[in-house]
């Protein structure tokens, strides 16, 4: 479904790796940096650090210069990994959009004088095409705008924008008249109305998205970056005090230096925190890419967030929950006839019928039956269905063949002085109520029985209503089918509530009554009835078939127009939240080790009894503060797959997945660093 | 140690313990009903006066501050206290009730000790029974113990009341707050506890001090014959109970509770410390109770229980191990230097640890006597912010604070954006609970940092070197929290000290304070969201024990370079025998 270009871009694609190095050192520019308040303290004391050590090339005095020299390159280092972070993940999304922009080259478009199809146009370009416009595009012409198409049905090859091969079907009136500019129509010629000027197009807005040029910090995302920012200053004065402390120490002990401007650096960076300040920003961005490579626009980070808290889903029924049509499960049959009559009949009745529910009658009875197919008669004649008389069937020579909806056909028979079979009534209403629609199948004026046409769950989506359970999500089915049917559906495939006979304002009611009660809603939708529901939801999705007016109300678009989308989108949402709070935590549990490493270091010529702080029993003091920092800088890049991908999410109650992830990232985050500092100490002092 | 002495401790801790706890639900309960508003069962003999000062005051009790006017309020009111303080202070030479004919305050020490009692401080530079007339002493600094301890309340209800109402304005009225809390809730407790003290032996009084002839004489450094001893006198009962149940901890003497008259006996120094601890405790249950889930306060009754056994535990095994050096003197066992032995071991860690987990201040031993790592327990006590089980109010609104803070990260990690009783934790609450976690301790790095810069400030150290440290360390741990007690040591009557410390008090209290009224202000407009499934549950085990952790790791991770050049290095060098 995707084509390769959105499918393979890894994280160590060259092309991608270069452009992102060129771009992370022009990120450097403190003014870019001033965005990112904890890296931007790091540059500082970087700047400092490399004052300091030409100081001391130049006078000899302090800390030994090739010690100064390398804490100041690795720290010059860990800034450098933190721009390269982002700019790598801007990079994915860079290429994505180059991708898209390839499609959008000068387009001549076709401008009517009049809405109609053989109007006489001039030719004009694509950018100077406005709002209210209205164009022809014929077989083979690339769509040059936004628009709606007002007269006409064409086949429209949307691969550019969506990467779906399959063409789709575009008509005037209805949920499918909404055309993007750059696709191209394949056939039949159509009248459009353009709805987006120049420059704010669907693809233009897609473009901007991609690139992340319009991307703005998410509330949490500046919640979270207080956070950092506090503790930051916190350790800064931590740092800070340590220089009278060490001051006055080394007096009243009468030996020992105090801690020098370096090391006071040194310990500050490997404080802050660091790791997450430098992966915060592409943890956000990595997110909306990766829903991208699942054929979803987010139009802002917000809704991808507001869709990890959600906990209601509206979902339709059709095309969500079950497949898009009901097929035939059964033949059950009445007043002594056997299976296999009313199996044979039922395929006689349904040879011309090519409705979805039609053909898997057909498959149904040669698959059960072994029924061979037969040829369509020379004379038969076929009876299509109508919304009248709510029958259809085929008349060979002097037999008839029908199949219908229970009362009609008790009409026709009765009408036609046939007998109706006592136990029909019963098995009519039970089939109804077991959820299913009962056809009944009539030979001339002979009853023969029902065949039972059923909604097909989608596969696996009795388990994601599960998994979705356990993570506290509540779905509610919404269907037009009538309570007894919905009801059996609901219970079927394991839904928590269902909303029968519903009109779009029922979805509407239904949505604000949740979100009066404090629920965040999210819901699916496509049609312009849709449109209000989509505008009131939290995480509105529309699919990319839908209309315009359905495309503008949501602030999620799925290009596939997948409605079991919602699912990923959430688990997204879920992750980048996770991956955050994760890196948090871990950047913060780090600092212990740092202490231990750091701490006895600086001060041990003070009091030599602080040599039972390191733990670690680094080489020298030194070499323990270099190896803090390099660790410091080193966890960036290794940790900079983990934030492209995010943390895995796994579908369990709150409570467990905090023990999980707090085992593995908190835990981990106190062990990992006095593992790496101790490897890095042994490396340093090996050369 | 002696096996009956640790059985006589360890029942002692237990049943204080289970006393407290059992105490809880009865004592908060009632709390949520008197902040409620509502009857209980001293109206009839309360309500009279309570409406009586409405009136008087021009107070419409049904008149509802939002966020802004509810911190005004508090700041007009205690700013006004701080004057009316300082000006008596100054000027008590000419008020009455000065049998001892005491001078005014200097202005410095004067202003220091205004600010320390509005503050709910109580750090003393001054020696009660030596400088101040019963009038200051009951007219100036007790009526501050009871209306810092209620303004500490009432700050606390008013964040209560942003988590339990939603799409709301209003936080309630601090007067009407402030008034139910001292007359329901303070001054019952502390007549009956005064009455209690009596029986104990605690004077009360307004007699001159009287002299008594020594049984046996002694001699002074001079060699002098010294036959007469002076008893100070005073209203100390009244005193010593809003002491203790306000964790005021400014004591009538000097000595505060070591002196027998304000702490005679073992049980008098058991129900003390019980007092200490009854309304913090009781508080997470009214909490629990107002935001309509009484497990939510259980849960934090029992985080906070966690550390104060953690402390207790610590201080114990530290102080009963003894010190090394006065071992090697000839004098084995634990170590007793600067506790009283009518108290023991266990009431004096008992006393310390309750002292400095609130933000009381009173002491009934000396900090600066205690082993390097027993010192450092009560100093890190302070540090945290006092949340165990803290001070009145301000120990439960600082330790919901570290909730909201442990509830984000927590968040994050499940997947939500975080929330806590149903409010979503945004920027807003972010930046205030950092400044209400992370001001003292900001206040304490920067004024540590400069005392250190400072000769005079030097100078003023009783014992250079690691031990001088900790004492300028804990004299801005103490005032910077609100506590109070001191680490002995430290001259801190100077001009430098009494201005940074009033500072450190000032910028302690109050910033906090009105960064609780600003997220109370931003909780109380969210709307509801009830929990689900996804929503971390914050009155489970895995979330106490995170909580308790953030805590722990905040706290390490803002002082261990200094307490490592403090009390740790002390502790190694004590041990080494260096």
């Amino acid at each position: 479904m995707a084509t390769s270009t959105k499918a393979s871009k890894g994280i160590f694609d060259p092309r991608l790796l270069k452009g992102a190095l060129k771009e992370s050192f022009k990120k450097l520019d403190p003014r870019i940096l001033w965005s990112n308040p904890v890296m931007l303290c790091v540059e500082a004391g970087s700047v400092i650090t490399s004052v300091n050590f030409a100081y001391a090339l130049i006078s000899g005095k302090g800390d030994p210069a090739w010690f100064t020299g390398i804490v100041t390159f690795w720290l010059w280092l860990t800034v450098l990994f933190a721009t390269f972070a982002e700019a790598i993940a801007e990079g994915r999304g860079r290429a994505r959009a180059e991708d898209l922009r390839k499609t959008r080259t000068e387009i001549q478009a076709k401008k009517l004088k009049k809405p109609e199809l053989d109007s006489p146009y001039d030719l004009v370009s694509g950018q100077l095409l406005r709002k209210g416009d209205v164009i022809l595009v014929e077989a083979n012409d690339m769509m040059p705008g936004d628009g709606e198409v007002i007269v006409g049905a064409a086949l429209v090859d949307e691969s550019a924008v969506t990467g779906e091969s399959a063409p789709v079907v575009r008509e005037s009136g209805g949920d499918r008249s909404a055309v993007t500019g750059g696709t191209r129509v394949i056939a039949n010629s159509i009248v459009v109305r353009i709805t987006a000027n120049p420059g704010e197009t669907f693809l233009d807005r897609m473009i901007a998205l991609v690139e992340g040029a319009k991307r703005r910090k998410t509330p949490n995302e500046i919640a979270l970056e207080v956070l950092l920012i506090a503790l930051t200053l916190v350790f800064l004065l931590v740092v800070l005090n340590l220089s009278p402390v060490s001051i006055y120490s080394a007096r009243a002990a009468g030996q020992g230096q105090p801690v020098t401007l370096t090391v006071i650096i040194a310990l500050f960076v490997c404080l802050a925190p660091t790791t997450i300040a430098a992966l915060l920003s592409a943890i956000g961005i990595a997110g909306m890419d990766r829903l991208f490579q699942r054929n979803v626009i987010a139009m802002s980070g917000r809704a991808i967030e507001a869709a990890g808290d959600v906990n209601v889903l509206l979902l339709d029924k059709t095309g969500t929950i079950t497949l898009g049509n009901r097929q035939a499960a059964a033949f059950i049959p009445v007043a002594g006839h056997t299976e296999a009559e009313v199996a044979e009949a039922a395929l006689m009745a349904s040879l011309t019928d090519e409705t979805p529910e039609g053909r898997s009658i057909v498959v149904l009875a040669k698959k059960e039956y072994q029924l061979r197919m037969k040829e369509l008669p020379p004379h038969a004649e076929s009876i299509p269905f109508s919304a009248e008389t709510r029958v259809s069937g085929v008349n060979i020579e002097s037999r008839s063949y029908r199949k219908g909806a229970a009362d009609a056909m008790v009409q026709i028979v009765a009408g036609q002085g046939g007998v109706i079979p006592p136990d029909l009534e019963g098995l009519v209403t039970e089939i109804a109520k077991s959820g299913g629609t009962p056809l009944v199948v009539s030979s001339n004026a002979d009853i023969l029985g029902v065949i039972n046409l059923k909604d097909i769950l989608k596969g696996g989506i009795k388990e994601r209503f599960l998994q979705l359970r356990s993570m506290g999500i509540r779905t509610v089915m919404i269907t037009g089918d009538n309570p007894l049917t919905a009801a059996a559906i609901a219970a079927e495939a394991q839904v928590d509530d269902f909303l029968a006979q519903a009109k779009p304002e029922d979805k509407l009611r239904l949505i604000r009554e949740h979100q009066e009660q404090g629920y965040m809603v999210a819901m699916t939708g496509d049609g312009t009835n849709d449109a209000p529901a989509l505008a009131q939801a939290d995480v509105a999705v529309a699919m990319n078939t839908g209309t315009q007016a359905a495309r503008e109300a949501a602030n999620i678009i799925d290009l596939d127009s997948n409605p079991t989308k919602l699912l990923d989108i959430v688990e997204i949402g879920k992750q980048i939240l996770m991956t955050r709070g994760n890196l948090t935590t871990f950047s913060i549990a780090n600092d212990i080790a740092k202490y231990f490493a750091i701490v006895p270091a600086a001060l041990i010529s003070i009091y030599p009894q602080l040599g039972i702080l390191n733990l670690m029993h680094l080489a020298s003091p030194h070499s323990a503060i270099m190896s803090a920092v390099i660790f410091n800088a080193l966890i960036i890049p290794l940790l900079i797959p983990l934030a492209l991908k995010g943390t895995k999410y796994r579908p369990m109650p709150a409570e467990k997945l905090l023990i999980y992830n707090l085992l593995i990232y908190g835990v981990g985050g106190l062990i990992a660093p006095f593992v790496g500092i101790k490897l890095i100490d042994l490396l340093v002092n090996l050369i | 140690m002696e096996n009956h002495v640790l059985l006589f401790d360890l029942a002692q801790i237990a049943a204080l313990l289970v006393i407290l706890t059992l105490l809880v639900k009865p004592l908060g309960s009632y709390m949520a009903r008197v902040y409620q508003g509502e009857r209980t069962w001293l109206s009839p003999a309360l309500a009279p006066l309570e409406n009586l000062l409405y009136k008087v005051a021009a107070i419409d009790r049904d008149q509802e501050m939002d966020w802004k006017q509810y911190a005004v309020a508090m700041l007009i009111f205690n700013g006004l206290g701080v004057l009316v303080v300082f000006a008596v202070l100054l000027l008590q030479g000419w008020l009455p009730l000065n049998p001892e004919k005491f001078p005014g305050f200097s202005w410095d020490l004067g202003l220091n000790t205004a600010v320390s009692f509005v503050t709910n401080t109580n750090w003393q530079s001054y020696s009660g029974e030596a400088a101040a007339s019963y009038f200051s002493q009951v007219l100036a600094l007790m009526v501050q113990q009871f209306l810092s301890a209620a303004s500490g309340m009432a700050i606390l209800m008013a964040l209560i009341r942003g988590f339990a109402r939603h799409t709301a304005e209003t936080l309630g009225n601090f007067w009407v707050d402030l008034t139910r809390g001292t007359l329901y809730i303070l001054l019952p407790l502390s007549l009956i506890a005064a009455i209690f003290l009596v029986s104990q032996g605690v004077i009360q009084n307004f007699s001159p001090y009287v002299k008594t002839t020594l049984i046996q004489s002694v001699q002074d450094a001079k060699g002098n014959a010294v036959t007469e001893q002076t008893l100070p006198m005073g209203p100390v009962a009244a005193q010593e109970a809003i002491k203790e149940v306000g964790t005021n901890g400014g004591g009538f003497f000097n000595a505060n509770s070591a002196h027998p008259f304000e702490n005679p006996t073992p049980l008098s120094n058991f129900v003390e410390i019980l007092l200490i601890l009854l309304i913090p405790a009781g508080l997470t249950y009214t909490f629990g109770r107002l935001v309509g889930s009484s497990r939510q306060g259980w849960a934090i009754y029992v985080a906070m229980l966690f550390l104060f056994i953690g402390a207790l535990a610590t201080l114990y095994l530290a102080e009963s191990h003894g010190n090394p050096l006065v071992q090697k003197l000839g004098v084995p066992g634990i170590s007793m230097e600067g506790k009283e032995v009518r108290f023991g071991l266990g009431g004096s860690v008992l006393f310390s640890s309750a002292t400095t987990g609130t933000s009381c201040g009173a002491v009934n031993n000396m900090h600066d006597s205690l082993t390097p790592i027993g010192g450092l327990v009560p100093l890190m006590l302070i540090l945290l912010g006092e949340i165990v089980f803290g001070g009145v109010g301000s120990g439960l609104y600082t330790m919901l604070a570290f909730v909201v803070i442990a509830v984000f990260v927590a968040g994050l990690m499940i997947g939500r954006t975080p929330e806590y009783l149903g409010k979503k934790l945004e920027v807003m609450e972010m930046w205030m609970s950092v400044v209400i976690v992370l001001s003292a301790g900001i206040v304490v790095l920067v004024f540590v940092s400069v005392a250190l810069l400072v000769p005079e400030a030097v100078k003023a150290m009783a014992n250079p070197g690691a031990h001088g440290l900790s004492e300028v360390l804990y004299a801005f741990a103490s005032t910077a929290n609100n506590n109070g007690s001191a680490f002995a040591g430290l001259n801190a009557n100077t001009g430098f000290y009494n201005l940074m410390c009033a500072a450190a008090m000032v910028l302690g209290r109050f910033a906090p304070k009105v960064a609780v009224l600003a997220m109370a202000g931003s909780l109380v407009r969210k709307k509801y969201v009830p929990p689900s499934l996804g929503t971390l549950p914050t009155d489970q085990a895995p979330f106490i024990i995170w909580l308790v952790i953030v805590i722990v790791i905040v706290g390490a991770l803002t002082f261990f370079p200094v307490l490592a050049m403090g009390p740790i290095v002390e502790h190694l060098i004590m041990r080494g025998g260096l």
